[in-house]
């Protein structure tokens, strides 16, 4: 299983190990730095990385967070999923932790970073993995508990056992007391879509997911119920739902966590056309080969389509251009229009679709001379939202509450935005 | 106030750059001469801190200890002062320091030593945590000694009441096996205990060391198969890979291929498969009927696991049913794998590479989700490549052309990669599928006109191969290719267009071009690439055998270039080829079928699927990632023909799963009670073990808190002790740490010197009568019983007899007699005084006394003498007898000789002689002196006062002289030896047996190095030998085999004296 952690932050430093079973020695690192040269050479990004290296003797696999690559060290055969879902577990705990996992929160709470990561592995298998137990056996830090606890002397670490490693629902802690009991849940729906050159739609699927933030004192026992369950075609759950229901009755049933999590995931089929919102009116070409002109144009106009009476927001449009384009000089109507040189991508944030005066960019590609230009054509990503929506049509029907006396607030929000939305040029 | 103050400094020596100015200087001021200074100063503070008695001072340093480990730099110099804070009451503390104790203990083995008897004191904790997370780091601690406490631990752990310590003690059996794969028999049985434990916690970890240990044994999964198939879906995430992973290997052993009859799952029989599309319906009730339960079980209870959110959970199902499912059914896992590519690009990047080896076979099973794999420009280039692999494998002809119009958009993506990959992808389409071959031909010369390089390049690669696929002639092809030459710089093109314009020369339209081709590389020959080059000579040779008249000259110009390159293939390849077609005798056979040998027709390259070998390699291992046989696979066992026997899954009653509930005393309590009957130990050692978990669990309630107290001062005693020679040298202070701890063991207490003088009276001579009739009788194994189980119970008792160690050192008061949980036997074995092991007198008495102080060392002319007597000293049996020879070799009287200003370390006493009023000028005296060393070689010193005149004089005894010699029968000896094992045994092989001599004179080396008694051996090839120590009755066994592994064995219970007398054996043979 896992032998050794490695976290290695952007500039290649390896900042924090920690080895579950014999030490090994860093030297072995090397390996992973060799091959994030090699991407770099190759002019790649750090997604680049192979997940899985092999070296004469271990087996590097990592995941890149946040600008930060978590390196674990095999020695033996292991499902590399395992690895990288474990890994990914810990980058979990670490934001519960710290808000954000980042180099800077860890180097500010090594003692607790390392503590959760004796608690999460033994002997290189997981032990507890739960945000829940965890939290329990070592409290996250924060300002007025480490007052606390230089105060009174206590320590940040649980003496006892939580109750919740021993049932059977190791996700939530015992003894949860609030004053207000609140239940919140967002329904996110995400469109992936690719659309072509002409307008029509190559792919589109919407995928959703159900985020909770459960505030309940006690055990409470929870059922969500949707008023139109079929829509939903695969789903993930977490743990605490109880598949049965799931299987025969379409309801959620589950005592949640406590805290945020994530319910479920959910896939709504292909077979309902999924609504596209917005259409893209484009124009785009480079100089041809053998002109003399150094200069391409690009025109985009962007309109609402299928948006359920709701408005565009938060629309941004990405545009990565080729390696040869040196500057792009554009004017937009509505918004503002960036141009990394660096990285090639030529950002324009709209803000709101007013189907009134619909945005607007044109402008110039400037490329660079005696450059080779290559006829590519780049797609355009997309990000908006629809608020108060989700476009799949999904509808939560009740929520009910058992196990407990008192009344709970109860809010379910709906959020529509763009998951993976290209638009090939 | 302190703290800053110590932070402060601390920054300035981190090498870190300081924010601090001032500190940044003082660490750059001293960095020429001091650095080592500073090196050493560092950890200095901190050791400081860590011997505070505040715990805030203790916590700071140990964080930032933790700080330097976390960081990965060396911090093992503070070991010493971390391991005496392991007693810490502090939770924090501790915890950070079990954190340091596993990563250093195995480079400092001997003073990890120090920290085992509290974790062995903590595994006793009510509390459940802290019994677990004792077990956790006793186990992680890397040092051999220790294999059997830790053997002892896990298996009482492993009845423990909390399933959380159950947990643990799985965890904890991998380490063990790790350590020492000897022991794996006995961890096979914890094993198969854990195996058939009830809670959910627990399974999945004690699979977990299933797999570790012995994943051989299918046998013990049998009666545990259907449980786990029950409980698998309460198991957590993690738990459950593992499980489902061990029950695939499991079910190829068990169950038959439910893909047998008739239909091979590859899609190679596409027609008949489609044929039997309408009987479907029957087929598969057939086929569901012929399933075995069990198997059909296992499918059933793994299916609900493809929603978990963990996709490790998703691969293993899919996996499982890729393996063992019948092919209908395993389109199942389809959904939840598409669903993963929506997760993080690593599990996407893993994901996508088991769907593309499954694509190879199941098209069908992807093709309804083709538009999943299109490629978007944000993905990473390898998940590109491997969708690009996966749209090639699911091509067929309803959907080629849809691929098709998808492959040209990314003809046009700027990421090179990409459109490489595309082109060959095109490639295999072409000559997969018929009707779109000339299509994609077409698109592939049109390409050839790209304005990028790369693209045309790759283009001539593919059609290179397709030509090569193709029947008929490709003349105008070959020759607009031919025209590309000039213009391609990639060499692998080059060298693509080269061999066809070779292969095509005798071709209507190539045969004119072909000369000028090769006159136009020859001229560019040196610059080439050596691909290049061997192309440039292969068409050079074809062409002078189909056309000698133009290009013979050419052919021998090329070849003299290519004679004198810098790389020997290409060397090689020139002098083959020229003896080949310009053969330099008249007997060259081989040149008369060089145009056969050339020109022949070669056969065409197979475009297929990088991914079509993975399938001997388990999806979603790590070795089918790699496609190569990682470290610790294990192959997939194939499908018996004809299933085993299914009766041996049966369990006797369908036991009801007990779900755990959050009050683990009373339910679970009671099921592992009721459990125990059935489980193996029951029948050997489950009243022993039974007796031990009363005496841990219901006693440890009662005395626990006067224990823990009187454990932690003793500790704080130690540490405060040890703190004093700190500075000097770190093993000696294990050492002491060590005899300061043992010595606890000899005192026994009044009561128990009674009852054991009772039981020496009252029992036989009968040779188990120590070990068992003298404790409890209702308990006792009967004789009969007891002898056929010795080699397994004998190691047991010595455990127990480790593990109460730490009992006896906290209690070392009368009220140990009051706790009826500890076994009389083990106290009584503690002193070793059995009825039949008797005092026997010294073989070997030295007679030829050495000098102690001379008589020019001395300044007052007295000479002295020493020699030991092996005697039993008059005044105490602890001591041993010193004969002192006083010489006087002076004229004058030497009045009032005496022993003064003796300065014992504590533990030694002495027994002086009485002083001798004077000693006359050319006298010789003879006096006794007993000095009880109390077990250790500790220097005695004391001043010798002659005339008032002080002589400093030094024993030292050598181990053997602090024993004195036993005997006892064979069977005895082998019994106590067999409870001496682990940490107390030391052993080393003789090199030198041949210059030993015979059998006596091995025995006489070894009387006269060690006070020892011979035993009778009835096997011949070994000596035994038997000893005392004298001051706590410690058992010395010494084992001499001679034979084909000669060895030398010491078992001692004090492990210092066994290793030292060790030694000072290997001496003694040697000389």
């Amino acid at each position: 299983m896992i032998h050794s952690l490695f976290v290695i932050n952007h500039s290649g430093d390896v900042f924090m190990e920690k080895h579950w079973r014999s030490i090994i020695p860093r030297t072995v690192m090397d390996y992973f730095f060799e091959a994030q040269r090699q991407v770099v050479k190759d002019n790649k990004g750090h997604e680049d990385v192979p997940c899985v290296i092999a070296t004469p003797h271990h087996y590097l696999i990592s995941i890149y967070h946040n600008s930060l690559y978590f390196v674990a060290v095999c020695m033996s055969e292991v499902p590399p999923l395992f690895v990288i879902e474990f890994l990914h577990t810990v980058v979990d705990i670490l934001e519960k932790y710290f808000s954000e996992c980042n180099e800077s929160n860890i180097k500010e709470h090594y003692v607790v970073v390392y503590e959760l990561l004796d608690e999460v592995l033994d002997n290189g298998y997981p032990l507890a993995t739960e945000p829940n137990i965890l939290q329990e056996l070592i409290k996250p830090p924060n300002i007025i508990g480490n007052l606390i606890n230089t105060v009174t002397g206590k320590s940040n670490v649980s003496s006892v056992l939580p109750s919740g490693q021993l049932s059977n629902v190791p996700w939530r802690r015992a003894d949860v007391k609030y004053t207000n009991n609140e239940a919140y849940f967002d329904i996110v729906e995400e469109v992936d879509a690719i659309i072509d050159k002409t307008g029509s739609t190559v792919f589109a699927e919407i995928a959703g997911k159900i985020e909770c933030c459960v505030r309940l004192s006690g055990t409470p026992d929870l059922t969500l119920s949707f008023i139109n369950p079929r829509l939903m075609d695969d789903v993930s759950l977490h743990p605490c739902v109880r598949l049965k229901r799931w299987e025969n009755e379409r309801i959620l049933s589950f005592v949640p966590p406590d805290g945020s999590f994530c319910l479920m995931t959910y896939h709504v089929g292909c077979q309902s056309a999924v609504a596209i919102p917005i259409y893209i009116r484009h124009n785009f070409f480079l100089p041809k080969e053998n002109s003399q002109s150094q200069t391409g144009k690009i025109e985009i106009t962007v309109g609402p389509r299928q948006t359920m009476g709701r408005v565009v927001e938060n629309l941004q449009l990405s545009i990565p251009m080729p390696k040869f384009v040196l500057n792009c000089t554009v004017t937009v109507n509505q918004g503002r229009a960036t141009f990394d040189p660096v990285t090639k991508i030529l950002l324009w944030d709209v803000g709101k679709i007013d189907p009134t005066k619909l945005p607007n960019m044109r402008g110039q590609i400037h490329i660079q001379s005696g450059a080779v230009i290559l006829q590519s054509t780049p797609s355009v990503n997309v990000q908006f939202t629809l608020s108060q929506t989700a476009i799949s049509g999904l509808k939560v029907h009740r929520l009910d509450m058992f196990g407990e006396n008192y009344k709970p607030f109860k809010g379910v929000k709906y959020l529509t935005k763009a998951g993976n939305f290209q638009i090939r040029m | 106030m302190a703290s800053g103050n110590l932070g402060l400094t601390y920054g300035g020596q981190e090498k870190t750059p300081s924010l601090s100015g001032e500190t940044e200087f003082a660490a750059e001021a001293g960095a020429p001469g001091g650095l080592f200074h500073a090196d050493y100063k560092r950890h200095d503070d901190l050791k400081q801190m860590l011997d505070s008695s505040k715990d805030s001072l203790k916590l700071e340093a140990m964080k930032r200890i933790i700080g330097m480990v976390a960081k990965g730099r060396d911090a093992s110099d503070l070991f010493p002062a971390v391991v005496k804070n392991v007693v810490s009451k502090n939770i924090e503390v501790k915890k950070l320091v079990y954190v340091y104790l596993v990563r250093y203990a195995e480079e400092q083995q001997d003073l990890a030593l120090l920290s085992i008897s509290t974790f062995q004191r903590a595994l006793k904790d009510p509390n459940q945590l802290i019994r677990a997370s004792a077990l956790r780091v006793l186990s992680s601690i890397r040092v051999p000694v220790i294999v059997p406490i830790m053997m002892l631990a896990i298996r009482d752990s492993v009845s423990d009441m909390s399933p959380y310590v159950r947990k643990t003690a799985a965890h904890a059996i991998p380490k063990l096996y790790d350590l020492d794969p000897e022991q794996k028999d006995e961890l096979v049985m914890v094993i198969e205990r854990l195996l058939s434990d009830q809670t959910t916690l627990v399974v999945g970890s004690a699979v977990m060391a299933f797999e570790q240990v012995c994943p051989e044994r299918t046998d013990l999964i049998h009666k545990n198969f259907r449980k786990l198939c029950a409980v698998l879906v309460d198991v957590e995430e993690w738990g459950q890979v593992i499980i489902i992973g061990m029950l695939t290997r499991y079910a190829r052993t068990q169950f038959t291929d439910p893909n047998i009859n008739g239909t091979s799952y590859s899609q190679k029989d596409k027609p008949f498969y489609e044929d039997s599309e309408e009987d479907d319906e029957k087929s598969k009730q057939r086929e569901s009927l012929a399933l075995d339960p069990d198997h059909r079980l296992l499918l059933r209870n793994t299916k609900p696991l493809l929603q978990s959110r963990n996709s490790s959970v998703v691969m293993a199902v899919a996996q499982l049913y890729h393996h063992l499912a019948p092919k209908e059914d395993v389109a199942v896992v389809t959904r939840a794998l598409i669903r993963l590519l929506r997760s993080h690009r690593e599990v996407q990047t893993v994901v996508l590479n088991s769907i593309a080896s499954m694509s190879v076979n199941r098209k069908d099973m992807f093709e309804p989700f083709l538009k999943n794999f299109f490629v978007r420009n944000t993905d990473a280039t390898q998940i590109k490549l491997l969708k690009l692999e996966i749209l090639t494998n699911l091509a067929n002809e309803s959907n080629i052309t849809f691929i098709l119009r998808e492959f040209q958009t990314y003809i046009s993506s700027q990421d090179r990669d990409l459109v490489a990959a595309t082109i060959q992808a095109i490639g295999r389409c072409a000559a997969g599928i018929k009707e779109v071959t000339d299509t994609c031909l077409s698109g592939l010369i049109a390409l050839l006109s790209n304005s990028d390089e790369l693209v045309v390049a790759e283009s001539v690669v593919v059609i290179k191969k397709l030509l090569q696929t193709q029947q008929g002639s490709h003349g105008d092809i070959v020759g607009q290719m031919a025209r590309l030459v000039n213009r391609i710089t990639v060499p692998q093109a080059r060298a693509a267009i080269l061999w066809l314009v070779g292969e095509h020369c005798e071709k209507k339209r190539v045969s004119k071009m072909a000369p000028d081709v090769l006159r136009f590389m020859a001229r560019s020959f040196a610059n080439e690439q050596d691909v290049v080059k061997l192309q440039i000579l292969n068409l050079a040779a074809k062409l002078c055998l189909s056309n000698p008249k133009q290009t013979k000259v050419l052919c021998q110009y090329v070849f003299s270039l290519a004679k004198y390159d810098q790389n020997y293939d290409i060397r090689d390849r020139v002098r083959f080829l020229r003896h080949l077609i310009f053969p330099s005798t008249e007997q060259a056979v081989l040149a008369k079928y060089a145009k056969k040998i050339f020109l022949a027709s070669k056969p065409p390259p197979v475009i297929e699927s990088v991914f079509k070998d993975r399938d001997e390699f388990q999806l979603g291992s790590l070795s089918h990632y790699l496609n190569s046989r990682v470290v610790g696979y294990m192959d997939l066992p194939s499908f018996p023909a004809v299933a085993p026997d299914s009766s041996v899954r049966d369990v006797e009653s369908p036991r009801p799963t007990i779900p755990i509930t959050s009050v683990p005393g009373n339910s679970t309590g009671t099921s592992s009670k009721g459990k125990k009957k059935e489980t193996f130990y029951s029948e050997s050692s489950s009243e022993d073990e039974e007796r031990n978990e009363d005496s841990g669990s219901s006693d440890s309630k009662s005395d626990s808190s006067s224990e823990t107290e009187s454990g932690s001062a003793d500790s704080d005693s130690d540490a405060s002790a040890s703190d004093e020679d700190d500075d000097d040298d770190s093993i000696n202070i294990s050492q002491q740490n060590i005899v300061r701890l043992s010595p606890s063991l000899s005192p026994s207490p009044p009561t128990h010197r009674l009852t054991r003088s009772l039981v020496i009276q009252s029992s036989s001579e009968s040779q188990y009568s120590s070990n068992s009739s003298d404790s409890d009788s209702s308990i006792s194994d009967t004789p009969e019983k007891a002898s056929p189980r010795m080699p397994l119970a004998v190691p047991k008792s010595n455990l127990d007899l480790l593990l109460d160690l730490d009992v006896s050192d906290s209690v070392t008061t009368p009220v140990m007699a009051s706790i009826p949980g500890i076994p009389l036997a083990s106290l009584a074995n503690t002193s070793n005084s059995d009825s039949s092991i008797q005092p026997a007198s010294a073989v070997y008495i030295s007679t030829r006394p050495m000098e102690l102080v001379s008589s020019v060392s001395s300044g007052c002319s007295l000479q002295i003498l020493y020699r030991y007597t092996r005697s039993v000293n008059l005044y105490s049996a602890s001591m041993v007898t010193i004969e002192l020879t006083l010489i006087n070799t002076g004229n004058e009287d030497l009045a009032e000789i005496k022993i003064a200003n003796k300065n014992l370390p504590v533990g030694i006493s002495m027994h002086e002689f009485t002083t001798l009023s004077s000693l006359p000028a050319g006298a010789t005296r003879l006096v006794t002196l007993g000095i009880d060393f109390g077990d250790s070689t500790q220097t005695v010193s004391c001043d010798l006062v002659a005339s008032g005149r002080p002589i400093r004089v030094n024993f030292r005894p050598s181990v053997g002289e602090l024993i004195r010699p036993v005997t006892c029968t064979e069977g005895v000896f082998i019994n106590e030896q067999g409870k001496l094992k682990g940490m107390n045994e030391h052993s080393f092989p003789i090199t030198n047996l041949s210059e030993l001599g015979d059998v006596k004179n091995i025995s006489t080396k070894l009387f006269r190095a060690a006070n020892m008694a011979s035993i009778n051996s009835s096997e011949q090839n070994t000596l035994r030998f038997a000893g005392q120590t004298l001051s706590s009755k410690s058992l010395v066994l010494v084992t001499i085999l001679i034979g084909t592994n000669p060895k030398l064995t010491v078992c001692c219970e004090k492990m210092i004296i066994g290793s030292m007398l060790l030694a000072e054996l290997k001496e003694a043979l040697k000389n």
